[in-house]
Formats: structure tokens, sequence, C-alpha cells
């Protein structure tokens, strides 16, 4: 294949990888590491600095518009940025380290999780929780617009979900994806952040955390132009198409398409990697 | 000569608008979208002469080699786009792409100092002091 073919065609794949991945909300940097791996057998380490990069242009083109309703809290994103981007700095680190197989398997361990989380309801947003001395003392309380109203809210657990962002920061700077999975379930399950909150801040969270391992992996020669263009470019495209498009597509029968391609490409990734295919 | 006509009493000045999160937030998030498009547009430029020269070339990303130092460090990459090469250009895209959310938490710091919330401030001033180290501290620098 020629650089002119091979540019295309992952342009075209990273497209509606980022089409699919706004409209369903489970993010396009989830299936283009597999997806670069397994069918245009890229090594793993430059799928995976591609796909680092084409996280940050997504979740900083979706900003602008996810900030004017008003739903993001800066001071949540801002106190769990200190943990993601700790824990993608760290994981960046690590990535340099570990055998690809080993990137492989939990890559694929990853995917099988998100394919899980992506058919469980969301937790119905629990009302009038008490406030927390620890959320309080850090100012993380705040409210949004709701149909009836300013809707205020307590945030929960707050070590437990410092903690969970640690661990999401991790895998984001291990594998180059945006771990929305992990985020929900720091976010939403332990700390009680009402889900639209919750959606908008994870996704400020997302380019910052990714921009904390960008630089070791662009330092560590895992960026590579030729590959990362046309994954940047495509993935900004489809992803700036699908937030515009959203209110009026059926997600539902998507998301269910998409959460099985998941669910495949995490088993392929297991078995490359338990049988060191990778 | 008659006097100099008294000046009209003004209107009261518009009220500045009190620095809230929200305004906080369209400001940073309007910030993003330039410093996504501009990059975006560099790299595509990139893209245009790199795909021109190496086009026919046959793709090869099955062994891992890394990266040059020329697309390595932020010296290798200024200095790759003087001489005009495409790969250059594209690399200096994603520089500034790495570098939007960076500016986003520099701008925040204002943001909270205007509120006077100092615990953010701190918290704001660490998020940067990470994201400084990765960019500056890992080798990318050099």
């Amino acid at each position: 294949m020629t650089i002119l073919d091979f540019t295309a065609v992952v342009a075209i794949v990273s497209f509606v990888a980022g089409l699919l991945g706004s409209l369903t909300g489970l993010g396009g940097g989830v299936v283009l590491v597999p997806l670069l791996t397994i069918f245009f057998h890229v090594d793993i380490r430059y799928a995976i600095g591609a796909s680092l990069v084409s996280v940050i242009a997504t979740s900083s083109g979706a900003a602008a518009a996810y900030v004017k309703e008003g739903f993001s809290n800066i001071r949540i994103g801002m106190f769990l940025e200190i943990a993601t981007t700790f824990g993608a700095l760290l994981g960046a680190f690590l990535a340099t380290r570990i055998p690809t197989s080993a990137l492989a398997i939990i890559f694929g361990a990853v995917l099988l999780y998100s394919a899980y989380l992506s058919r469980k309801p969301r937790p119905l947003d629990q009302r009038n929780l008490p406030p927390d001395p620890l959320a309080t003392k850090l100012r993380l309380n705040g409210s949004f617009p709701d149909l009836e109203g300013e809707r205020s809210y307590n945030v929960q657990h707050v070590p437990t979900g410092f903690s969970l962002m640690f661990g999401a920061g991790a895998l984001s700077g291990l594998l180059g994806i945006g771990s929305g999975a992990v985020k929900v379930l720091a976010m939403d399950q332990a700390m009680r952040i009402p889900f639209k909150v919750s959606t908008t801040t994870s996704n400020f969270m997302i380019g910052v955390t990714a921009a904390a391992s960008a630089g070791v992996y662009l330092s560590r020669g895992y960026v590579d132009p030729g590959l990362a263009m046309p994954v940047m470019l495509g993935v900004l495209a489809g992803s700036l198409l699908g937030s515009r498009i959203l209110v009026k597509a059926e997600t539902k029968s998507l998301r269910l398409v998409f959460s099985v391609v998941i669910l495949v490409l995490g088993l392929q990734m297991l078995y490359k990697g338990f049988w060191g295919k990778i | 000569m008659p006097a100099a006509q008294a000046p009209a009493p003004h209107p009261l000045p518009p009220q500045p608008q009190p620095w809230d999160d929200h305004r906080i937030e369209v400001i940073l998030g309007n910030l993003l979208r330039a410093g996504v498009l501009i990059s975006a547009a560099v790299v595509l430029w990139g893209a245009c002469i790199y795909l021109f020269r190496h086009g026919h070339e046959p793709a090869d990303y099955r062994v891992f080699r890394g990266e040059p130092s020329e697309f390595r460090t932020i010296p290798g990459v200024i200095q790759s786009v003087i001489s005009g090469r495409g790969r250059g250009l594209i690399q200096l895209g994603l520089l500034l792409l790495i570098a939007t959310p960076i500016a986003r938490v520099a701008f925040s710091i204002i943001g909270f100092a205007m509120e006077r919330d100092r615990m953010y401030v701190a918290f704001t001033l660490i998020v940067l002091a990470i994201l400084l180290y990765s960019l500056l501290g890992s080798g990318l620098g050099v």
C-alpha cells in the first residue's frame, strides 16, 4: 500500500470512529488503537501515540459546544485533573517500559469493560444527598439548569473518586485513550455527580489528561506524523459532525452496534496479547 | 467665544459582567476551539506537502523504530519546519494541539485569581506544573 492509499483509508476509518464515538458517547479513541493494530498491522506504540493526539482534538473541539449549556463544573474538573494528569504521566512512563503484549491484554480488558458498561443503564441521579464535609471544603458542590429550574447537587465520596480518577489517568496515559468508562465509574457511581454535569466536565478533563502524557509520547518517538495526521484529522471531523447531528440521530441501536464492535475488538486484543501476536 | 459645552451626562457605563464560572468557561471553550482549528489547519498544510512528496512510497508501520530526533523534540520540529518539511509541519500542528489544553489550564489560573479563590489557584498551578513537566521535563525541550 502506498502512503497516499494508507493515509486515505486511515482517515476514513478514523472519521467513522470519531462519528460513532461522538454519536454514542462512547468515544472514538477506544476503537482506533485495536483497528490500527489488527487491520492495518500498525505497531501498537505508534497506534497509541496517534490515538492520544486524536483524543485531545476531540475533547478540545467539543468543549465550546459543551460549555454553552452551562452544565460543567470547573472546580470538580480542576480538582480531579490533579489526579488524572499525575496518573497520565505515570501511565505514559509505564507504557515505555512494559511489553507490547501486556499493553494489548490491558487494552482488551478495558474494551470488554467499556462494552459491558455501555449496555448497563446509567444509575439514576440521586437527589437531595446530604453535603459531604470534604466536598464542601473543596467547593465541589454546585448547581445546573434543569427543566424545573436551577438544580443543586452535593458531591459524595471525594477520596474514592479522586483515587479512581488517578486510575483513569494512568489508563489514559498507558493506552492513549480518553478512558471515559473509568471516569463514569468515578464521577457517576462514586461521587454521585449528576449525569449531565459529569459528562461535560469529563470531556474537559480528557484533553488536559491526554496532554499530560502526550509530551512523554512525543519525546519517546511514539507520535509518527504520517500516521497521526490522518487519525487526528479524521477523528476530529467525525466527532464534530457527530456533535451536530446528535440531537436527531437514533442512538439506541447505534449504541448497540458500537458496543458489539468494542466487544469483538476487545476479544481480538486479548487473543493477540496472550498469543504474542502483537 | 462661547464656553465649551458641558459634556452631556454619560449614561452609566455597562456594568462589567461578574467573573463567574460560566463566563470563564465560555471564554476557555472558545480558546480551545480556536486552538484546535489552528492546529488542524497546520497539520493539513503539512499533510499536503508530505503527501505530494512521499505519497507514492510504500507505507510501513509494522515495525516500531521510534521517530528521529527532528520529530521528537521542540527544537528539532522547529528546525524541520524551517527546512520546509511536511512532516515537521504536521508535528508542529500536533505540538500546538497539545498546547491548547495547557493554555486552558494556564488561563484558568487568571479566572480563579479574579474570583479570589486561592485554593483553586493552587490546584491549577499543580496541574500546570505536571503538564509542563511532561512537555519539557521528558526530553521534548532538548
